[in-house]
């Protein structure tokens, strides 16, 4: 294995994603080839329908490319069944989504708590301990034992943060985690992940609508229709965004 | 396990409202089982030991050609419980039938008796009487008459005799009061020492009770008996146990079951009719159970797509939902049980036999609802389980 491919967390080669079958089949995505590497903070834009959200449940391992191939930190994920892709899942991967964010039938710490406790089989202190402090760094003290749906929103989705690096993931996937936020909530959650991703090192790929946000990461993917159109600086990409409106 | 229990007692919690109603209905389900079973089961052990308490399980007695050719016309079962006429064959070798009986299996006591009929009579009141002779402690463990006394004490030496309630209210005997009884070796006085209350009106109005050795004197059979009442170990073998003193003495065995098939026959419709009653009530709460769980994991869909992503196994869903079937089973079984045997308790202050609470009906009933539980639970356990995370999260698919 070269020094490359050990850099890399994510590696996707022509994948593509198919829904339906025989007459009512559509092809969503269209052969993507992307690498994301170790602590990368990574921004997935493009229009509504693109794909975004269906890339990035291939790449969180909740879905199963039709056909190309998939590796997670070297591994290819094609062949494994069920079990082992809830496995590396939980290992590797830490999700905050849209919608769902939590489980409402969970306390607030139980929530940050989960991804551990599924590994273990079960609560323990250390996790407890762990489970605080991050929600005390999301700025959520002693909020443990609420239930989500007493807090706000953008709360909620702190609380989601804190879960998504409960297990120490080297990967974040967040698909448009600022969506359903009033401004100040969802700048107050994007500086959160970026922080993250400052200390610690943690890879993120962020769908995002919100050119402000994206412009705040290292790399922008745009996706049109299923395929990757552009791929660089935000300044490149979306140079050229505003370049084309013009 | 412990995790899948943790999160099957949240969301139980979370749904609390669907989770207390169904509760109830699983409560009032096995209490409905219990109840049923318990009122069903005492009803019959009631009506058995009312009928078996007054007769023995099975009459042993000389075969008897002439009476095997009436039996084929049929109707003529009661002539075998009290013999209309005297019979004069002796039972050759009644001793020794005593001793092999009493080591047969499952046969648990043997009275050697002699019946026969007389005319009792005191004054000018006259009455058909059936005397009949045993010995006392032989005869407690076919017919316990002296548990029965109303008055009096269980005493037949000499000319001493036992007379039901009926037959001394007909004669106006009173204890020590002189009666006649005749037979066709003529008349003997004998005298009041107990009046007995069995509750079987063939005993108390045509019963005399008296020694075996005053019976034989009276019927004319010196050293002879009629018949050999058994006891047996498990009454619904009696049958089986007469056919085979049957074939190995060729002495004529009937059975209680025999002589009662209307009985028999109501008991068996009971049992199935109790057993049809729970076995709807325990679908009605499966139903009940699996309805609650459906709409729970349709109305969960987000939840088991989140907990999937984030490391939760299809089995571990499976074993979540499957524990909430199993938590409405246990404490459905636990107040269930507990309201089932208060009712039945309850009833049984009301009613005129006793209601008894036998533990295998509720260990039953505990047991049938943690499996109400688990079996309800399956098919909602088993789509849980198959959602793909991925149209979970979405909300659709
Ligand atoms: N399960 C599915 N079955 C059929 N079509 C699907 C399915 N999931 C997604 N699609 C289609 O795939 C296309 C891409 O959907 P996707 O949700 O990935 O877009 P997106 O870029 O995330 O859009 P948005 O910005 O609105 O979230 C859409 O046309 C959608 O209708
Ligand atoms: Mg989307």
């Amino acid at each position: 294995m070269s020094a490359e491919t050990n850099d890399a967390m994510l590696e996707l080669e022509a994948v593509t994603k198919s829904f339906g079958e025989g007459e009512a089949r559509v092809e969503v995505l269209h052969g993507i080839d992307l690498r994301v590497r170790r602590g990368e903070l990574v921004a997935l834009v493009g229009p509504s329908g693109s794909g975004k959200s269906t890339l990035l449940n291939l790449i969180g391992l909740l879905d199963r490319a039709t056909s190309g191939v998939l590796r997670v930190q070297g591994r290819e994920v094609g062949p494994l069944d069920d079990a082992a892709l809830t496995k590396l899942r939980g290992e590797t991967l830490g999700f905050v989504f849209q919608f769902h964010h939590l489980v409402p039938a969970l306390s607030v710490v139980e929530n940050v708590m989960m991804p551990a406790a599924l590994r273990a089989g079960g609560f323990d202190a250390a996790m407890r301990a762990r489970a605080t402090a991050l929600l005390e760094a999301v700025g959520l003290k002693g909020q443990g034992e609420r239930l989500p749906r007493q807090l706000s929103g953008g709360m909620q989705q702190r609380v989601a943060v804190a879960r998504a690096l409960m297990n120490d993931p080297p990967l974040v996937l967040a698909d448009e985690p600022t969506g359903n936020l009033d401004t100040q909530s969802s700048d107050q959650v994007f500086e959160l992940l970026r922080e993250r991703h400052r200390e610690l090192g943690t890879a993120f790929v962020i769908v995002t609508h919100d050119p402000t946000l994206a412009a705040r990461c290292e790399r922008v993917v745009r996706l049109v229709d299923g395929r990757v159109v552009a791929d660089g600086t935000p300044d490149e990409v979306l140079e050229d965004r505003r370049a084309r409106k013009a | 396990m412990r995790l899948a229990l943790h999160l099957a007692w949240r969301f139980l919690r979370e749904g609390r409202a669907q989770s207390i109603l169904i509760l109830a209905g699983v409560t009032i389900g096995v209490a409905a089982y219990v109840f049923v079973s318990s009122i069903i089961s005492s009803l019959q052990k009631d009506l058995l030991s009312r009928t078996l308490g007054t007769q023995a399980q099975i009459v042993v007695s000389p075969p008897e050609p002439e009476s095997r050719v009436l039996r084929d016309e049929g109707g003529v079962f009661l002539r075998r419980v009290e013999p209309p006429e005297p019979r004069r064959r002796p039972f050759d070798g009644w001793l020794r039938h005593v001793r092999t009986l009493e080591s047969t299996d499952g046969v648990s006591a043997v009275c050697p008796k002699v019946a026969g009929p007389a005319l009792a009579a005191r004054g000018a009141a006259e009455r058909a009487v059936l005397v009949v002779g045993a010995d006392p402690s032989r005869l407690r463990e076919i017919v316990d008459l002296a548990s029965k006394l109303r008055e009096g004490a269980y005493r037949t030496d000499g000319d001493q005799a036992l007379v039901g309630d009926g037959l001394a209210d007909e004669l106006g005997l009173r204890l020590g009061a002189p009666f006649r009884v005749t037979t066709d070796r003529g008349p003997t006085t004998l005298r009041v020492a107990g009046i007995f209350d069995s509750g079987a009106a063939s005993l108390d109005d045509g019963w005399v009770v008296t020694s075996l050795r005053t019976a034989q004197t009276i019927t004319g059979r010196p050293g002879d008996v009629t018949e050999l009442d058994l006891r047996v170990d498990d009454v619904y073998e009696a049958e089986v146990i007469a056919a085979s003193i049957e074939a190995q003495t060729g002495l004529e065995a009937v059975s209680w079951m025999e002589r009662n098939r209307d009985l028999l026959t109501a008991l068996q419709s009971q049992d199935q009719s109790s057993t049809m009653i729970r076995v709807f009530v325990m679908l009605a709460v499966a139903m009940g159970i699996a309805s609650v769980l459906v709409v729970s994991v349709v109305q969960r869909r987000g939840q088991i797509g989140i907990l999937r992503a984030i490391g939760a196994t299809r089995r571990l869903v499976l074993g979540v939902f499957l524990l909430q079937g199993a938590i409405f089973g246990v404490i459905g079984a636990l107040l269930g049980v507990g309201l089932g045997a208060a009712f039945a308790k309850g009833l049984g202050n009301v009613t005129l036999f006793a209601i008894e609470l036998e533990p295998s009906i509720l260990i039953g009933a505990a047991l049938i609802s943690l499996a109400t539980g688990l079996v309800s639970a399956l098919l909602p356990a088993r789509s849980a389980a198959r959602l793909d995370p991925a149209a979970a999260i979405r909300g659709d698919g």
